[in-house]
């Protein structure tokens, strides 16, 4: 008599039931599909589902199904012109355009009562899908200097205030950007400078010293200081670059931190990279302030001087130089919203400024009536130069006067900017709706694959993985009999087991991964031979089948564990080295033994003890 | 069915000699190939362009280059592949252009020679990058060496088995190496991953084999060693075999299904799992004898005169 506790029966068909919930997400398959999110990022209503669904109705648009999944409408069509008709009425649509955000995407065919148990397929990656991958360099240490700079200009404040000569505050002096440089003049009071100092400063470590120009009062910001600074300028960039994508109206899209200054942004179905990352990778922002109509800005030119107090632009859209006051009125960090629009001048962006700014702006307005402001837009990008023959990187800041106009009447936080040009006026917009980006950001690294390509490693994977399957269990038949069929049931059970782990970790599927089940399966087989072959070796020995199976599973299991323990080794390696699609295949690879160690040690003996456990008269077994 | 009859007894021990010298030969060329031609990294580790384009009809392999060459992009590799309407096109790294650039300059030099032409795929990898993931490649490689290394130690509790693992261990990733270098074929991420299951796979038929000679050194404590280490690897022979035949089975799937992406991925698996099959079985043992295994360097005999002076 051959026996398992039924506890371990119950285990294993409760896992395998579970299992097979999971996993069933994944064999639905896809249809087209439009995403359809509020721009103001809040909730999706269902009195907005029927709005949709009866605009698209009255449009003629045929429509399989909508429903809403984490605050989006996904509608989904029989056909891809059906798709495209929805989205041109949709897009044909002003007031619709003005307060959705609409994708065209891929939606899974998950029956209902799945889908409201949360359970969905994994999703494809890029490779499968079609898609662009852009792996985003930050510079971080710009975010540093940006951060010392604002302390550098309160120094400078608290030092004139506390009449302190001093001759120089510098960031980054002599290769430390971490640090603030204070020049004082000589023979100033250092310890009435450091008590000035105590409070702009706070939080920096500050030292003393003094070389021949005179005492020298220097602030650090710690390793901590740093990091954090760090994390914030990226953390600030994932946020910003999240909303651009939103905005640009990707679906499924994945922004995350790899590693310690890296952004990887993946956009499945993008096709057109050039306007993307044009969008993605700009760093733009206004400022508002005030021109110096008492100095002559030809002046300044010419004799390079420029008054105290102000500041000159040479680059401008206006066709003149100019000077404008140095202290800024708004900036467009402080806009509570952004939408582009026309004027009598031509394109135009409505802006709506916060509180405080607003309020600034009154104050200002009021007091300098028929008096000319200026919109300044800047830009930064990166840019690469040859330094002793290194290739170096760094931020360059474009600062372009882009209109100037007479105050007219008196306004506070809403109004509108012109001088842009036709297409401008809707990038920029969204450039300014979505944030700025803390720092410059630029691409190093750059996948981009045609849809068409996608769908061709679909089947390629697919094609592979059901003839390698195939192939395993006819083998796997022929040659062990029964048992093979057995193995060929518990190896499947694997394949669901280890389908409904990746459906339930959300694992994104790439073709690596699809090789990695594959692999799986053929290593599965390993434990299953390791056991046929003991049992085989039993029988020889003469022993009764059924101590044969027991005695099978014992004696292998030490073999069994070992070979997989290796393996997991390389696994887990790869798991945390590896990125991208290979993470995907170490993923699949270390699950995969863990799986194939329950389905061939608990399954495949649960199995052959129902079948052959209970039986009295059992004189020979199938095993080939 | 079965492959093997019931006891197979291959004097596998006796001609030793012969595995030894044939796999020192194999080494030596895969070794030497390495050293001499290097393996033809992929754009993952040098940085640089890789594009795969397609055209209406068949696409004329010098015409693309000279017209590559022409838009100003320096030594274009350029080559069909599939079918002869696609063709892939690798460029050295260069940091002043950018990605955005690249696609442009390349569309429209391939659309002066045909307007239907495409680019279905296109990776641009900065050489930064490049030299991180080979940094990462080459952690990955000595990580999971080290993690074999500490859990050969911990198996086996004489140094003569742990050598003759290791060594088969070696063997193995060499091998792969070798023939990456000989078929110059690219050497990309997915190449790296498979040599590390390589590594995996190949240890654990080694395991398996010295599980089974300690075994049968517990039956049998007076038998010779060579003639252990025989019947040890003959019994286990069919378990061998068959599970590497099966594994072969999907990677021959993989192979020659898979799709260009996947190529050299399960060529390495393929030439990984051959030679750790053949390193199991004729070299791990071998070397163990060489090194004086026995019975008692499994079973350390406990003496009973220490025994005797205990209360």
């Amino acid at each position: 008599m051959l026996e398992y506790p039924r506890w371990k029966y119950i285990l294993v068909a409760a896992v395998l039931l579970l299992a097979f919930v999971f996993a069933l997400p994944n064999v639905f398959g896809e249809d087209p599909a439009l995403q359809v999110a509020r721009k103001d990022h809040s909730a999706v209503t269902p009195e907005a589902e029927q709005q949709v669904e009866s605009f698209l109705t009255a449009h003629g648009v045929h429509f399989e199904k909508s429903y809403i999944d984490q605050d989006r409408l996904m509608v989904r069509f029989a056909s891809v012109p059906d798709q495209l008709a929805a989205r041109d009425a949709v897009n044909g649509n002003e007031d619709f355009k003005n307060t959705y955000i609409t994708a065209v995407s891929f939606a899974p065919r998950t029956p209902e009562a799945l889908r409201m148990l949360g359970l969905k397929p994994m999703p494809l990656g890029l490779d499968l899908r079609g898609g662009l991958y852009l792996l985003y360099q930050v510079d971080v240490n710009s975010a540093v200097s940006q951060a010392l700079e604002g302390y550098a200009t309160d120094a400078r404040r608290a030092l004139t205030a506390a009449s302190i000569h001093f001759k120089d505050v510098t960031v980054g002096a002599g290769g430390q950007a971490d640090t603030i440089r204070i020049q004082l003049e000589p023979g100033a009071d250092v310890a009435a400078a450091r008590s000035a100092l105590n409070q702009p400063l706070q939080g920096l470590s500050v030292t003393s010293s003094s070389d021949t120009a005179g005492p020298v009062i220097e602030a650090a910001m710690t390793t901590a200081q740093v990091r954090e600074r760090q994390d914030y300028a990226i953390q600030q960039n994932i946020t910003t670059l999240r909303n651009r994508v939103n905005e640009l109206g990707v679906s499924e899209p994945i922004v995350q931190r790899q590693g310690v200054d890296r952004i990887n942004v993946q956009l499945p179905g993008v096709q057109n990279s050039a306007e993307v990352k044009d969008i993605l990778g700009r760093v733009a922002t206004l400022e508002f302030r005030l021109e110096d109509t008492q100095h002559s800005a030809l002046e300044a030119v010419q004799t390079g001087r420029v008054p105290l107090g102000s500041k000159l632009y040479t680059h401008t859209r206006i066709g003149r130089p100019i000077l404008l006051k140095r202290e800024v009125i708004a900036t467009g960090d402080q806009l509570t919203s952004a939408t582009s629009g026309q004027s009598q001048e031509g394109p135009a962006v409505n802006v709506r400024l916060d509180a405080r700014a607003g309020e600034n702006m009154l104050r200002t307005t009021k007091a300098n009536l028929n008096r000319p402001m200026a919109v300044v837009l800047i830009e930064k990008r990166p840019e690469t130069v040859e330094v002793d023959g290194k290739q170096v990187t760094h931020e360059v800041t474009d600062e372009d006067v882009i209109n100037d106009a007479t105050i007219r009447g008196v306004f506070s936080n809403s109004f509108q900017i012109t001088g842009l040009q036709a297409g401008e006026s809707r990038e920029l917009a969204l450039l300014l709706r979505s944030g700025s980006l803390a720092t410059v950001i630029y691409v190093v690294e750059e996948r981009a694959v045609g849809p068409s390509l996608g769908r061709d490693n679909i089947a390629k994977g697919v094609t592979a993985l059901i003839v390698g399957m195939g192939g395993v269990f006819l083998f796997m038949a022929l040659y062990y009999q029964v048992f093979g069929v057995v193995a060929d049931l518990v190896l499947l059970a694997n394949v669901v087991l280890l389908t409904a782990l990746l459906s339930m970790m959300h694992q994104v599927l790439s073709l690596p991964g699809i090789a990695g089940i594959l692999l799986t399966v053929g290593m599965a087989v390993d434990a299953n031979v390791l056991i046929y072959e003991r049992i085989r070796e039993e029988i020889r020995k003469g022993v009764s089948p059924q101590a044969a199976i027991r005695a099978g599973f014992e004696k292998a299991f030490s073999a069994i564990a070992d070979s997989n323990i290796t393996t997991l080794i390389a696994g887990v390696v790869l798991w945390v080295l590896g990125t991208g699609p290979i993470r995907g295949f170490a993923v699949v690879l270390t699950l995969g033994i863990a799986t194939s160690m329950f389905t061939s040690l608990m399954g495949s003996r649960a199995l052959l003890t129902l079948m052959y456990g209970g039986r009295r008269k059992l004189a020979r077994l199938a095993i080939g | 069915m079965e492959f093997f009859s019931h006891q197979t007894s291959y004097p596998f021990m006796a001609t030793r000699k012969v595995w030894y010298t044939l796999s020192a030969l194999l080494m030596i060329v895969s070794l030497g190939s390495f050293l001499m031609r290097g393996v033809n990294l992929a754009i993952d580790f040098t940085g640089g362009v890789s594009a795969e384009a397609s055209f209406p009809q068949a696409a004329n392999v010098d015409r693309v280059r000279a017209s590559l060459s022409a838009a100003g992009f320096r030594d274009p590799s350029v080559q069909n592949f599939g079918s002869s309407r696609d063709i892939a096109i690798r460029l050295p790294p260069d940091p002043r252009q950018t990605a955005t650039a690249v696609r442009a300059q390349l569309e429209t030099a391939l659309r002066s020679i045909d307007p239907g032409a495409q680019v279905v795929q296109l990776d641009v990898v900065g050489p930064q990058v490049g030299n991180e993931l080979k940094v990462s490649a080459a952690w990955a490689l000595f990580f999971t060496l080290l993690g074999i290394f500490f859990y050969i130690a911990f198996r086996f509790h004489t140094w003569r088995l742990s050598l003759g693992a290791i060594l088969a261990v070696l063997h193995d990733p060499i091998l792969v190496l070798g023939f990456f270098a000989i078929t110059q074929m690219s050497f990309d991420l997915a190449v790296v991953a498979a040599i590390l299951a390589v590594i995996g796979y190949s240890l654990n038929d080694t395991v398996v084999v010295f599980d089974r000679i300690r075994e049968r050194f517990e039956g049998n404590r007076r038998s010779p060693p060579d003639v252990v280490l025989d019947q040890s690897i003959n019994q286990t022979l069919s378990r061998t075999i068959m599970t590497k035949v099966v594994t072969s089975i999907v990677v021959v799937a993989l192979l020659f299904l898979g799709g260009p992406v996947l190529k050299g991925f399960s060529a390495a698996l393929l030439i990984g799992i051959i030679a750790g099959t053949y390193s199991s079985i004729y070299i791990s043992s071998a070397i163990a004898l060489d090194c004086g295994l026995t019975a008692e360097h499994l079973f350390p005999t406990v003496k009973k005169a220490a025994l005797d002076h205990l209360p």
